[in-house]
């Protein structure tokens, strides 16, 4: 079979069942609100967050897989722009874009500028502490791992908090098959 | 046209809210797990009465209202309208939905031509896979209810899946 060429996140989200963002966003903010009530502690419902997503990443990759027809991405630069360019379009609408790489190639920031996750939120005084957005992070770990590669991600912007962008940052730990250093002295 | 997210966005959410309820935080309380999961509904519910309501006149009676919930707020929601709605005239309303969107996502084993999976509805037994399924209707229950709350009618709703993959939904309204 002749290889299938890739397809852009604005094709496949034109092509895939779409529904109003409403629904998603304010079924998120209750799941959020509900785990605070049930959990109490703004710390573990970070973490339960992120949970979820990774919950959610490990299947949804297969989704991304099967609707993208991407071919394996040769580092982790080029999996990082997928997954910025197409994996947000397709499932969230909406384009994200990658600055601040390392010097190695190993760490750099996915900037989201337009979040459907966050329409109608702002956080109340006593929740200061809350990623509201972490089961984002937790999708991008969960679908990174199902392709072999073992991040850590953490927040550097969260318009929630004050600043102008969602800026997360992904930094690989290490590519599970080969295991190979990724840094150049080593 | 406002904004849209891919489909699979929402069920994937749904699946793991109820399972992070259901296996994970109460795997042997399903009354905790039902009773967080309907809340989260019930705040959806609200928020979308809410914003789908804005510009409209208060409702005349509960029928009225009913009747908004089985049609607009449905198709805002489902991009169908309910499919037939009974009532016995003294406060409970039966909502029925042929073929509801969020249990045909599910993995509920009703025949491939829809059939009613076994003859006899009564002899279902409770099997894992509708355990699952009562579970998740607790979400769309706890919306209905929350959307006819910020109406002004206060309620209980459940819902019956004797006929696979039509769902119903019972509302009875407290007096």
């Amino acid at each position: 079979m002749a290889p299938v060429a890739p397809r852009s996140g604005d094709a496949i989200f034109a092509s895939v069942d779409r529904v109003n963002a409403e629904l998603f966003t304010l079924t998120y903010g209750a799941i959020v609100r509900q785990l605070l009530t049930d959990l109490e502690e703004v710390e573990e419902v970070n973490k339960q967050l992120d949970q979820m997503g990774y919950n959610i990443g490990i299947r949804l990759v297969d989704e991304f897989l099967a609707k993208s027809n991407v071919s394996s991405c040769v580092d982790f630069k080029e999996t990082a722009e997928v997954i910025a360019k197409v994996g947000f379009k397709m499932f969230l609408g909406v384009t994200a874009s990658v600055t601040n790489w390392d010097a190695d190639g190993t760490c750099c920031s996915i900037v989201l500028e337009d979040n459907p996750l966050v329409d109608f939120v702002e956080l109340p005084d006593n929740c200061q502490g809350l990623y509201y957005c972490n089961i984002l992070s937790g999708v991008i770990r969960g679908a990174l791992e199902m392709v072999s590669m073992k991040t850590e991600i953490t927040w550097a912007r969260d318009m929630l908090r004050g600043d102008d962008a969602f800026e997360l940052q992904v930094k690989l730990i290490k590519q599970v098959p080969e295991e190979y250093p990724y840094k150049d002295d080593e | 046209m406002g904004r849209e997210v891919s489909e699979s966005c929402v069920d994937s959410l749904l699946t793991e809210m109820v399972s992070t309820y259901s296996n994970r935080f109460y795997a042997n309380k399903p009354d905790l797990a039902a009773h967080s999961i309907e809340a989260i509904g019930y705040q959806v519910g609200l928020q979308l009465s809410e914003r789908y309501t804005m510009d409209r006149s208060r409702f005349g009676d509960h029928l009225e209202a009913i009747k908004f919930i089985c049609k607009d707020f449905w198709s805002e929601l489902f991009k169908k309208q309910i499919d037939n709605l009974k009532t016995n005239h003294r406060g409970t309303f039966v909502l029925q939905d042929t073929r509801f969107r969020w249990l045909s996502r599910m993995s509920i084993e009703p025949s491939e031509n829809g059939d009613v999976p076994h003859n006899n509805p009564e002899a279902v037994t409770e099997n894992k896979s509708t355990q699952v399924t009562r579970m998740h209707l607790n979400f769309p229950c706890g919306i209905i209810r929350g959307a006819l709350s910020n109406l002004g009618i206060p309620c209980a709703v459940s819902a019956d899946i004797t006929n696979l993959p039509a769902c119903s939904f019972v509302v009875r309204i407290k007096v």
